[in-house]
């Protein structure tokens, strides 16, 4: 072989090395797509949430946004229970509760995924770098996560809402991102020091990767699958925070999201009154994407990590 | 947000040589008390955490926090002038005397006039009987069906439980205890509305008497249920996942070899070892139950500090609030603390 021959091939090879690691991954991704299609209720989670997007992304098409507008339904009948016009009937303002429903699935949706994604972020730097760094920063990122792991979650959500005195959707992202991240923190830092324990991150040391490398080249991979599964279930407790939020009134008070539905139910006594039509659709609401999300993170948490496989 | 706090908490030193370690010599009662003092010092280093915490969090609010007190009537127009006088210190002086006081006894209410531990002292008893009550509920249910599902996996029962637990675990409880009012309070169609829908006593009742225990109770069954159903679901979805990680133990097989009947290999070997993550939860939970009663106490007006937390934050009243976000993060700390002890207790190997 010549040397030209030689310079010439290394490009190819190259080539092949990334063609190689292109069709492992995908290989392995379609491994994953075959053992998540055999987990029931993940596959039942996935359809019951692409429902509720579809609805959420085609509810200003359904549903005109004035269909919302209190002063244009003032002369349609208050308080109706379900009739051939309104399918779910009407609320205190003759609003249709199903525009409604489908108008708040956009709210919950979107508070629920961009909040998670806030923990996500927060949780995974605190997570590997308490697991990573040993020393007094380690430590302190594990005091951190401690600490904010006994203020109270739902009291401490609702006076992080009321400081911040204005009641927008993205408002209550930040609070409830900025509050939920304790939990994936402990999960990444316990996941981490596992990880840091294996061979290959030593060999990773030796050869002189700086830290940074060390923890997006080797921890990193290793964690994300579990944060993802992880993440899933966040997004359901998030959702489930939300709701209550809205119930207790902290919510923004210009849109509807599920929350603000049921505070303004009780509000308007449709528990007393027998007006079932007002209480039960955005309870099933809440519970099926709860659901559907909880589901989709158990199916996630069974297939990726084999130790579970069984359950 | 328990299940997942747990599964974190499974692992609390999780390094590579976790759970391979040795019970030691030292694993025994002085290890136990070592492993007390040293969780009571991380305790302590806590609450110096959670009281700065308490200072400041208030302190972010816009506005003069001294108007708030115009127009609260019967109040000691001297108290007044001191309240007055003290928001309108600089920060650091305000920190000063939070130090010297940090329960603050001397809170006075913006809402009601009153000071603040009177008004707490009041609510706590109902906050108690509630919680008291829905966790005996969900602990006795939820660890049974957990039980029962873990042992037959795949079986019948296991499908449905497992299938009607998610679905609770699901449920926002304020919804529920809506929807408890709608069925048993108002009721509609077949059921009867027999229970109360607002209040923990009649009035006029002495709670200490024959017939005031009784309306106590009737007034708690709604709220109770509301809040146990929710919590059932996440104590036998832990106890289902920790029995069937014994399933495969080598000491049930053991426990089978030597002759003993299935029921009491499941009651004297796999229950004890399965249910230290549920204890854990229950535990760590007992501080965050609090958070649920907010919403189920103001659906049932039931007069407990989660009514209370309610109507602190509708009224704006900071001291108040600052009461009870202490009192709140004070309960889990302690519970915290209970529950890491309580495990160590009955399982050596934790105790590093």
């Amino acid at each position: 072989m010549s040397l030209d021959e030689q310079v010439s091939a290394e490009p190819a090879k190259v080539e092949s090395v990334r063609a190689v690691s292109r069709q492992r991954r995908r290989a392995s991704r379609r491994r994953f797509v075959a053992a998540f299609s055999k987990q029931r209720g993940g596959v039942a989670g996935v359809v019951l949430l692409a429902f509720f997007v579809a609805t959420a992304l085609l509810a200003p098409l359904l549903f005109p946004s004035d269909m919302l507008d209190v002063t244009r339904t003032i002369s349609n009948p208050a308080n109706a229970p379900p009739s051939s016009e309104f399918w779910l009937g009407t609320d205190e303002n003759g609003r249709s509760i199903l525009a409604l429903l489908a108008w708040g699935a956009r709210i919950s949706l979107t508070v629920g995924i961009s909040a998670s994604i806030i923990t996500m972020i927060i949780g995974t730097l605190v997570g590997i770098g308490s697991g990573h760094f040993g020393g007094w920063f380690g430590a302190l990122l594990e005091r951190l996560t401690d600490w904010f792991l006994v203020l109270p979650f739902i009291p401490l959500v609702i006076v992080l809402a009321s400081v911040l005195n204005s009641r927008g959707v993205w408002v209550m992202v930040a609070v409830l991102g900025v509050t939920s991240w304790p939990g994936t923190a402990r999960l990444v830092r316990a996941q981490t020091l596992s990880v840091e324990g294996r061979p290959y991150l030593e060999r990773a040391k030796v050869l002189g990767d700086s830290n940074w490398q060390q923890m997006t080249r080797h921890v990193l991979p290793n964690v994300m699958p579990l944060v993802l599964a992880n993440t899933t279930l966040t997004v359901a407790i998030v959702i489930l925070s939300e709701t209550t939020l809205g119930f207790l009134g902290l919510g923004d008070p210009f849109t509807d999201s599920w929350g603000t539905m049921l505070d303004r139910a009780s509000a308007s006594g449709a528990a007393s009154t027998g007006a079932w039509w007002y209480l039960l659709p955005p309870g099933f609401c809440v519970i099926l994407v709860v659901l559907a999300f909880t589901l989709i993170g158990r199916a996630l948490e069974v297939v990726l990590n084999p130790r579970l496989g069984e359950r | 947000m328990a299940l997942r706090d747990v599964a974190a908490h499974e692992f609390p030193e999780s390094g590579p040589e976790a759970g391979l370690r040795e019970p030691s010599a030292k694993a025994t009662k002085g290890g136990l008390a070592r492993f007390t003092g040293r969780r009571l010092l991380a305790a302590a280093g806590t609450l110096v955490w959670v009281l700065l915490a308490n200072f400041f969090l208030f302190r972010l609010l816009p506005g003069d926090p001294a108007a708030r007190y115009r127009g609260v009537r019967n109040i000691d127009p001297a108290e007044l002038a001191r309240i007055r006088e003290e928001l309108s210190a600089p920060m650091w002086n305000q920190f000063v005397g939070y130090l010297k006081d940090p329960l603050q006894l001397s809170g006075i209410s913006s809402w009601k006039g009153e000071p603040v531990w009177d008004l707490v002292g009041g609510r706590f008893w109902p906050t108690i009987v509630l919680l008291g009550t829905s966790t005996i509920i969900a602990t006795v249910v939820g660890v049974w069906i957990g039980i029962k599902a873990g042992w037959n996996r795949g079986g019948r029962f296991d499908k449905a439980s497992t299938g009607v637990t998610l679905l609770f675990y699901a449920t926002p409880e304020f919804w529920l205890g809506l929807i408890l009012i709608l069925l048993f309070s108002t009721g509609v169609w077949i059921f009867p509305g027999v229970f109360p829908s607002r209040g923990v006593i009649d009035s006029g009742l002495d709670p200490l008497s024959i017939a005031g225990i009784q309306s106590i109770a009737f007034h708690t069954v709604l709220p109770a249920t509301a809040l146990a159903v929710v919590y059932l679901a996440e104590y036998s979805l832990i106890m289902r996942a920790s029995m069937v990680d014994e399933l495969g133990q080598d000491y049930l097989t053991t426990a089978r070899a030597k002759g003993l009947m299935d029921r009491l290999v499941r009651r004297r070997h796999a229950v004890p070892n399965a249910s230290l993550p549920t204890i854990t939860l229950i535990f760590l939970n007992l501080g965050f139950v609090i958070g649920g009663a907010i919403t189920v106490e103001t659906v049932f007006s039931y007069p407990g500090l989660g009514l209370l937390t309610f109507e602190a934050v509708s009224q704006n009243d900071l001291a108040l609030m600052q009461a009870l976000f202490l009192i709140f993060s004070v309960s889990i700390l302690v519970f915290n603390v209970i529950a890491d002890v309580l495990i160590a207790a009955i399982d050596p190997r934790i105790r590093v």
